[in-house]
This record gives structure tokens, C-alpha cells and sequence, in this order.
């Protein structure tokens, strides 16, 4: 099962970042965040993008379920999100001394993306459940699909103009063979995990739901 | 009647109704003045012309968005506060129409705030030069499509004026970037393109979606 | 341990501990799903114990 296969990869991944992988040039030991950064933000894209589809799927077929599934993704996108945010805020710190960089293009999108996915949850919660409130989550989430290669332009555009510290990783741009490994077996690791989680929330709140209808038919 | 006959209709509508309640965009065109002279007072004198023209430019492009959160936040307030919508939904028009005719009131209101605020700015800190007339009139574009798409959601919510700024903002990103280049940029064609895009991508996604949010 | 060291394992800490973090809150919410089926069954048993024996269970209803 998904659990099974992201716990063994994520390990095997972890294992392989620290210890086989040969030390990256003029990087050092830090240069081993990428192998869980980047990883995560794939993964937090791939919730969004996967949230977006069950919206839209909803506003096609209207059938209720694409709703849980829908929010179930974009809550594992802003957890992972979250996670991104914080794992480039440690490698900016050891890479360069500071705690956050505007010139890192990914942690500003991620920004960007982090306010927008908690205005949704704010506007579930606004809402009151229903057919409306699956609506109106599903148009937002779509919206913040075409929001990420919009503002991921607005960041690049702007650097020319405000000029941050755009510091440079001292990265071979070519990743070796045994540095690609190492980056397949985490990103396919940290997608199962997501996955997993992913379910596990899904059925939970498909019980939460069951168990209320239950309790309504009961009284 | 046709498409275009009911969005004509629609935005004579809202345009009478301003027109008669004066409300939205006197209150605009104040705060718009307002939030410029709060803005001067945290400029500082001794910049380096290129710098100053950004920072001016910058405070601009947020007086021009708070601004427009001022005016969405009334986009559909009449609408909601009289139980309109739903008869508005239940006309047999296309949902969009409504979304076509909110989009072209709020550029209206927007222009007319910007009449104002834009001497303004040329009077309190910078001149105002084709590029930025041209990026404002851009950006109106863009701040009504997804406005009013965003205005209609909220409008649906519980906290309403509460959860459009949070709605907005993180949209709105992308048009303050487009606009301060525009404004401050040596080269501002790119940052035109660049609004130009945004509008037409939310435009055409927020015309697509407007019917799901509006529809009971 | 060099300093380099420590941030890296640092972050892969973080996503470790968010991770055990959702597990833990899960298995409150399983906790609390668990008493309100053992809740709900009690109900259930006793509605069927009150009304006469004719009268059908409500089935409850299935969510895709």
C-alpha cells in the first residue's frame, strides 16, 4: 500500500542523502536539504495540481465527493507547503546566513501560495457547508492553479526590478547519476507519503461525514 | 436579447444606481488621496531618483489596490443587502453577463478614481508618464475580472468585507509587480505584456467560472 | 557535528516531526470517531429495543 511504499522509499532516500550520496563540490554537507526541499515543493505543486483536477471535476459532474477530495489536497498542498517553506528557510540559512531570501524565487512563490491556500480555508469556514460552499472552493482552487505560473513570472519580473540579494547555490547544474538517484528515491518517497496522508484524511473526514448522517438518521 | 444587450443593461444598472446613491466612488477617490498623503510621510527626501521613483512608484500601485478593495467590497453589496442576486440569477441572461457587466462598473468607478489619483500622485511625488497611464488602465482590466468573480464569493460568505482584502490580495501580487514596472522600469513594454497576460488568463477564467459561484 | 550538518538534519527533522504530528492528531481524531460510533451503536440498539420488532433499521445512507 502507499503507506508501506513511502515509508520504505523515504527511507531508503533519507539513508542515501546522507550517506551514499558523494559529497557535492564547493557545497559541502548542506548541499543535502535538496534532497527533502525540493522533493516537498514537487509534492505540494502535485497536491495543488491534483486538488485543482477534483475541482474541477466537481464543477463538471457535480457529485459531492469531489469536494472532500478536492479539500483533502489542498490541505496536504498547504502542509507540504508549509514544509517548504520552512525546509528553504533552513537551507537559506546555512547556505547564505539568513533566515529568508527574497531573491529565492521558490520560497517567495511558495509565500505567494501559502496566503492564497489560507484564504480558502478561510472562505470554507465562512461558508456554510452545501452545494454553494463546494462551488465556491472549487472556482478558488482552480484559481490558484493559474495562480502559481502567473506569479511565479510576477517574481521574476520583479527582480529586475527591486533587485534582492539574489545569492547563487554553488550547484552543478547537471546532477550526477547518484545524485539523481537519490532525488528520484525521495521525490517518489515524499509523493507516497502524500498520498498516504492523503488517504488516511480523506477517510476520516468521509467518517466524519458518514458518522453525521448516521447520528441525524438515528435522532 | 442578446449577450451584449443584457451586459448594456446590467451596467447601466449599476451605473445609475452609483450614479444616484453616490457612495462607492466618492469614498474611493477620498481614500485614494488620503492613503497618498499617509504615503508621503513615509517616503524619505534623500533618494536617489531611480530609487524614488520606484518607492513612489510602489505606493502608487497600493493606493491603487487598496483602493479598489474599497470600491469590490461594495461591488455586490446592493445586490446582497436587497436579495437582488438571486433574481439577477434566476433572469434567463447568461450568469456571465452579470460578471461582464460588475467587471465594466468597477473599471468605470476605478477610472473615475483615477482621474483624481493620478494628478494627485503627479502633485505629491512623481510625473506620471504613458507608461504608468497605460499600466493603470491594464491593471483596471485585471482588478475588475478577478474582483468581481472574488466580490461574488464573498458576497456568498459569512464574513463577507472581512474575506475579500484576503481573497484579493494574493491575486493582486501579480498587478502591483506589472504596474510598479511599468511605472519605474526603464524598459516598462515587458511589465505591459506582462499585465496584458493577466488579465487576459483571469478574464477568461473568471467569465468561465462566474456562473458556479453565483448559482444557489 | 559540523554546522552544516546540523541544519541539514534539521530539516529533514521538520518534515519528520510534522509528519508524526498529523499521526498523532489522526489517532486523536480516530479516538474521538471510536466513541461516537460506540455512541451511535448504543443508540441504535436501544431505538431497537424501544420500538417493536417490526419496525426496519434505517439503513444508513452510503456515501460514494
Amino acid at each position: 500500500m502507499l503507506a508501506l511504499a513511502g515509508v520504505v522509499l523515504l527511507v531508503t532516500g533519507v539513508v542515501m542523502a546522507f550517506y551514499w550520496v558523494p559529497m557535492a563540490p564547493g557545497e559541502g554537507f548542506r548541499q543535502r536539504i535538496f534532497y527533502i526541499h525540493v522533493p516537498v515543493a514537487l509534492t505540494a505543486y502535485a497536491c495543488f495540481a491534483w486538488g485543482a483536477w477534483k475541482a474541477l471535476r466537481l464543477l463538471w459532474k457535480r457529485e459531492e465527493r469531489y469536494d472532500l477530495e478536492s479539500y483533502t489536497a489542498v490541505h496536504m498542498g498547504t502542509i507540504f507547503g508549509v514544509l517548504t517553506l520552512v525546509t528553504g528557510s533552513i537551507w537559506a540559512r546555512t547556505s547564505w546566513g539568513v533566515w529568508w531570501s527574497w531573491g529565492d524565487r521558490q520560497l517567495v512563490l511558495f509565500l505567494i501560495l501559502f496566503l492564497f491556500y489560507c484564504a480558502y480555508f478561510m472562505l470554507r469556514y465562512a461558508v456554510e457547508p452545501g452545494p454553494r460552499r463546494e462551488r465556491l472552493s472549487a472556482v478558488y482552487a482552480l484559481l490558484g492553479v493559474v495562480l502559481i505560473p502567473v506569479s511565479f513570472l510576477a517574481i521574476r519580473l520583479a527582480e529586475s526590478l527591486i533587485h534582492p540579494t539574489v545569492f547563487t547555490r554553488d550547484v552543478n547544474e547537471n546532477l550526477t547519476s547518484s545524485q539523481l538517484g537519490t532525488f528520484i528515491v525521495c521525490l517518489a518517497g515524499t509523493l507516497c507519503l502524500a498520498g498516504a496522508l492523503y488517504q488516511i484524511e480523506l477517510t476520516g473526514k468521509r467518517l466524519d461525514r458518514q458518522l453525521r448522517e448516521l447520528r441525524r438518521a438515528l435522532a | 436579447m442578446t449577450y451584449l444587450q443584457d451586459v448594456a443593461v446590467l451596467t447601466r444598472k449599476d451605473l445609475l444606481l452609483e450614479l444616484r446613491a453616490r457612495e462607492t466612488v466618492p469614498a474611493m477617490l477620498l481614500f485614494v488621496v488620503s492613503a497618498l498623503v499617509v504615503f508621503h510621510f513615509v517616503v524619505p527626501s534623500d533618494l536617489s531618483e531611480e530609487t524614488e521613483r520606484i518607492v513612489s512608484g510602489g505606493l502608487l500601485w497600493v493606493a491603487i489596490v487598496l483602493t479598489a478593495i474599497l470600491g469590490l467590497t461594495r461591488a455586490f453589496a446592493a445586490e446582497r443587502d436587497e436579495g437582488l442576486l438571486d433574481g439577477l440569477v434566476m433572469a434567463p441572461c447568461d450568469r456571465s453577463a452579470i460578471w461582464l457587466a460588475k467587471t465594466l462598473s468597477v473599471i468605470a468607478f476605478l477610472l473615475l478614481a483615477e482621474i483624481i489619483a493620478l494628478p494627485a500622485f503627479a502633485l505629491f511625488f512623481t510625473s506620471v508618464d504613458a507608461a504608468t497611464v497605460g499600466a493603470v488602465l491594464l491593471a483596471n482590466v485585471g482588478i475588475a475580472a478577478v474582483g468581481s468573480l472574488l466580490a461574488a464569493i464573498a458576497a456568498a460568505s459569512r464574513t463577507r468585507e472581512l474575506l475579500l482584502p484576503l481573497l484579493f490580495l494574493p491575486l493582486a501580487i501579480p498587478i502591483v509587480v506589472g504596474g510598479v514596472g511599468a511605472t519605474a522600469a526603464d524598459d516598462p513594454s515587458r511589465y505591459l505584456w506582462f499585465l496584458g497576460l493577466y488579465d487576459a488568463i483571469f478574464a477568461i477564467i473568471s467569465w468561465a467560472s462566474f456562473e458556479y459561484v453565483v448559482t444557489e | 557535528m559540523t554546522s552544516a550538518e546540523k541544519y541539514a538534519t534539521a530539516a529533514y527533522a521538520v518534515v519528520l516531526a510534522v509528519v508524526l504530528l498529523y499521526v498523532v492528531l489522526y489517532a486523536f481524531k480516530l479516538s474521538r470517531l471510536q466513541r461516537e460510533v460506540a455512541e451511535l451503536a448504543e443508540l441504535a440498539a436501544r431505538r431497537k429495543a424501544d420500538t417493536d420488532a417490526g419496525e426496519p433499521d434505517r439503513e444508513p445512507e452510503r456515501v460514494a
